[in-house]
């Protein structure tokens, strides 16, 4: 219904352009020999009629604009000849036809007039480009034109963008008010590309400032100075948010970590390659799906979610069954154990996908990101991962709290003997447990192929960071574990807009590593006196 | 405690810390390395069936220093209870101490005939950083692979071990000062050469590196400073303050009961295995040729622990057996099927930990324990009863 309404619009649109009529006035100097009163022309043209000015200035831009005598035609396909004015056909056509020719500064003038007439159109998106168009090239004289614009404009985002270029005109203006007043509007932007336009205007041209006017010169400054509050205001937001996530990713990585480590006690040194699993399954459902669903393709990521838990606890589960089960009370031999599995599952990744990395694609619904302010855009990858990394972290504590396998696994962390005497299989509460640490680690897997390479060594890179988190937050506390994550994400960041990436990361582990011999037991510690081993 | 009337000098005591047995096969093992080896190089001709390649002379010169390290891990690991993970670290940095020196000696060598070291001509630098003055004397570069080492793993440790860090927790924070001195050092502006660190050496002490004299040279080096650090490492774990350590491994609580600080002893014992990886470190660096930052990966350290566990902990020749079986295999693997070595050495940790508690010591110690149970069980059951009455 909308778009017949829209289509007849266009029609009636089409039918009164050919039935209006131009004052051949106007049209005349368009044909002038020199480029000024051409230009004048353009302007004029489009002042007095902007909406039929529109495929005369296309036909000109397109070289089809052409006179004859005193008339102005336009050249139709298949040698049929329109006047110009009343877009009539001429039969016969007119003798001595002499095509307009233009040069580029007359080209130029015309495509910014052919920019500022499609502000007028009716669809939003072709206003949009036209507005942004506009804005990269603009001066004194369209400023009437803008004004109209700005006048029958609704739409926020595009009036946005036409103040801003009304003001970036009205700085060429040659009335020192005019000005004034355009360098207040504009301290009223947070456009980063404002603060470039204004910048100027505050400094020496060789001995005479480029800015005459100094009332003019001051409000520029204060402007400049309001904008850079606003962008550092929006820079501190977007740290905050990217160390957000990093955060969850480190979260995420952790998490599975914080069951086996942290309550388990079992130091699994395979965990990164259980992130790996992770990754692959995510990668594999992307093959199946574009092997056998190619209409679904965009959604592999959903497939990949279960996937990715079942085959990491999986293996987490043969993991335990067949190597950490016999280490329970040795820490140090469990470290290399899990080290040696760990070796061993990177080479049979290695041996079946190769030791290249391979290729995981964002799905189409992750692209893109909300653009908070003109210089601070949340990507959609990034938000869903923190959504991501809270439902893990929802489910954990479900599980942990609510369920029976919870409950029993509380029960054998605190005391195993105990938890045997009154009935609780100890030894499968184990492996189950296990292999949900596991599978959270393949959901951190999944999550991470989005973000980052997934390769045969990716494991490696994230071991670390994910015992850092666990060892800082306190050992058997997911909540600590939670704000280690997010604390080290922000403070990270924060820190990387001042030292560079591998330099912050450097004074970080140092800042553990002197923060765990001020408080062994983490942020969080257990209350309650326990008996060391 | 009475003080002792004539105490025997210590260079005596470290000599009796070895028997009669051992200090034969340290004479046939020196006598070695320092006369058959130089001959069978150097002497022999090339096609001669006990001519010694310079690929045999590098690799095994590698693993005695390999074996070094293993040494040291053993003394901290075995005898102290206490996993480090930052041994490669250690390792590295005597490394680099010495690396330094060998850069300087490139002189104008190098391939942009300045006398600053190539990297440092390549970041445009104009002179060296201050942490380089006096790298060009080689005394300079002993001082530095023993005292920053030490003073590193001394602070370190002395903070460590006063919070009472210890075990998995300990293994890990030690793996992440590796790691984040890895990251530094992967840094150019850190000055030891970025990712690529330091390698082209030309002479050392004036001589020419790769000449076939000057690895020999190294090569009985190497020998020595194992013996030397086996006869250190006995010495030590035959002495009152080996029996503390050792009680520290097995029940740090009651130790501090009967009234030692534990602290002391974990801390000399762990900057002095720290200064022996030092060594062992500027041992390899002229050997190998390079040194790079990826000697302090997470992996390599983590590897160290591993000839230690195949070898046997607790003793001392296991550390060195450990060594030479799982790097011979590296070498082999390596070479032969390269994709295989991973599943190797995975499959190492896992059996080491899981079916070796002793290594390859304590595996031999069980088979000659049960051929001469069997032996006793051919002999008739009186013994074993003998036995138990005595027992009783």
């Amino acid at each position: 219904m909308h778009k017949l309404r829209l289509l007849l619009g266009i029609c009636l649109l089409s039918i009164s352009c050919a039935q209006a009529a131009i004052d051949p006035g106007l049209l005349r100097p368009l044909a002038a020999d020199d480029s000024d009163t051409r230009i004048a022309a353009i302007l004029a043209l489009v002042e007095a009629a902007p909406e039929e000015a529109q495929p005369v200035l296309q036909a000109m831009a397109g070289d089809s604009l052409a006179v004859a005598g005193e008339r102005v035609v336009v050249l139709g396909a298949g040698g049929r000849v329109f006047d110009a004015a009343s877009n009539r056909e001429l039969t016969p056509p007119p003798a001595g036809i002499e095509t307009i020719g233009i040069n580029n500064r007359v080209r130029r003038e015309l495509a910014s007039a052919l920019a500022a007439l499609r502000l007028f159109s009716a669809e939003r998106e072709v206003r949009w480009q036209a507005a942004q168009e506009v804005n990269q090239n603009v001066d004194a004289k369209m400023l009437p034109l803008l004004d109209r614009a700005l006048a029958a404009e609704k739409d926020p985002k595009i009036r946005a963008r036409l103040q801003l270029a009304h003001a970036q005109a009205s700085l060429g203006s040659t009335d020192a008010a005019v000005r004034l007043a355009a360098v207040k509007t504009l301290g009223e932007s947070s456009d980063p590309r404002v603060r470039q336009l204004l910048l100027p205007l505050t400094e020496k041209q060789g001995d005479t400032w480029v800015e005459a006017d100094s009332a003019v010169r001051a409000a520029a400054g204060t402007s400049i100075r309001s904008i850079e509050q606003r962008l550092a205001w929006a820079d501190n937001l977007g740290r905050a948010f990217t160390g957000l996530s990093l955060g969850s990713i480190l979260l995420l990585a952790a998490l599975g970590l914080a069951i086996t480590y942290g309550v388990m006690g079992v130091i699994n040194m395979a965990h990164g390659e259980l992130l790996m699993v992770g990754a692959y399954s995510a990668w594999a459902m992307q093959s199946v799906f574009r092997a056998h669903l190619p209409g679904a393709l965009d959604w592999y990521l959903l497939a990949a979610i279960p996937v990715g838990f079942l085959s990491a606890a999986l293996v987490g589960v043969l993991m335990e069954r067949i190597v950490i089960r016999h280490l329970y009370g040795r820490p140090l031999e469990t470290l290399l154990a899990t080290w040696g599995i760990s070796l061993f599952l990177m080479q049979v990744a290695r041996t079946l996908f190769g030791a290249q990395n391979v290729e995981v694609a964002n799905p189409s619904w992750m692209a893109g990101g909300i653009e908070l302010l003109p210089n601070l855009m949340l990507p959609w990858n990034r938000i869903i991962i923190v959504a991501f990394s809270i439902a893990v972290l929802v489910a954990m504590w479900a599980i942990l709290n609510l369920s029976r396998l919870g409950m029993f696994v509380r029960a054998v962390t605190q005391n195993r003997p105990m938890a045997g005497c009154v009935g609780v299989p100890t030894g499968r509460v184990d492996t189950l447990a296990f292999g949900l640490g596991a599978g959270i680690a393949g959901l951190g897997g999944v999550a991470l192929s989005q973000i980052a390479n997934v390769g045969p060594d990716m494991g490696q890179g994230y071991i670390v960071d994910s015992f850092m988190v666990v060892v800082l937050g306190g050992v058997g506390q997911l909540a600590g574990a939670v704000w280690a994550a997010l604390g080290l994400g922000v403070f990270t960041k924060f820190l990387e807009g001042w030292t560079g990436a591998v330099v912050a990361k450097i004074v970080v582990l140092v800042l553990i590593i002197v923060f765990i011999q001020k408080r062994p037991q983490g942020l969080f510690a257990l209350k309650g006196r326990f008996v060391e081993s | 405690m009475s003080p002792s009337p004539a105490r025997t000098p210590f260079i005596v005591r470290l000599g009796q810390s070895f028997d009669a047995r051992s200090w034969w096969l340290v004479g046939l093992f020196a006598a070695f390395a320092v006369i058959a080896v130089p001959i069978m190089h150097l002497v022999l001709p090339a096609d001669h069936p006990l001519h010694l390649s310079t690929w045999f002379i590098t690799l095994v010169g590698k693993i005695l220093c390999y074996a070094i390290v293993a040494v040291a891990m053993d003394l901290i690991w075995g005898y102290g209870g206490i996993l480090s993970l930052g041994h490669g670290l250690f390792f590295a940095l005597g490394g680099y101490g010495f690396g330094m020196y060998l850069m300087r000696q490139i002189g104008r060598d190098g391939s942009y005939q300045s006398d600053l070291p190539d990297f440092m001509v390549f970041l445009d630098w104009k002179e060296l950083p201050w942490f380089w003055i006096g790298s060009d004397s080689f005394l300079w570069a002993v001082l530095l692979v023993l005292v920053v080492p030490a003073l590193i793993a001394f602070v370190f440790g002395y903070f460590a071990f006063r919070s009472r860090i210890k075990g998995v927790y300990f293994s890990i924070i030690t793996q992440a000062l590796t790691y984040a001195a890895m990251l530094l050092f992967f840094r150019n502006e850190t000055g030891f050469g970025g990712n690529n660190g330091f390698t082209d050496f030309k002479r050392i002490l004036g001589y020419p590196i790769t000449a076939p004299e000057t690895r020999v040279v190294l090569f009985a080096l190497s020998a020595l400073a194992l013996i030397g650090t086996l006869l250190l490492a006995r010495y030590l774990v035959g002495s009152k303050f080996g029996r503390v350590l050792t009680a520290i491994r097995d029940s740090e609580s009651r130790v501090m009961f009967i009234g030692y600080n534990p602290l002391w002893y974990k801390l000399f014992v762990w900057t002095l295995s720290a200064m022996l990886c030092a060594v062992a470190g500027a041992l390899y660096v002229p050997q190998v040729g390079i040194i790079n930052p990826s000697e302090m990966s997470v992996g390599n350290s983590i590897e160290i622990a591993i000839w230690v566990a195949v070898g046997g902990r607790g003793t001392l020749i296991g550390p060195v057996i450990g060594a030479f079986l799982v790097n011979l295999a590296k070498s082999w693997f390596t070479v032969s099927f390269p994709e295989y070595w991973l599943f190797f050495l995975g499959t190492l940790f896992i059996v080491a930990t899981l079916y070796l508690p002793q290594g390859v010591v304590g595996l031999w110690a069980r088979l000659r324990a049960g051929r001469r149970r069997g032996e006793g069980a051919a002999a008739g059951t009186t013994t074993a009863a003998a036995a138990k009455g005595a027992g009783a």
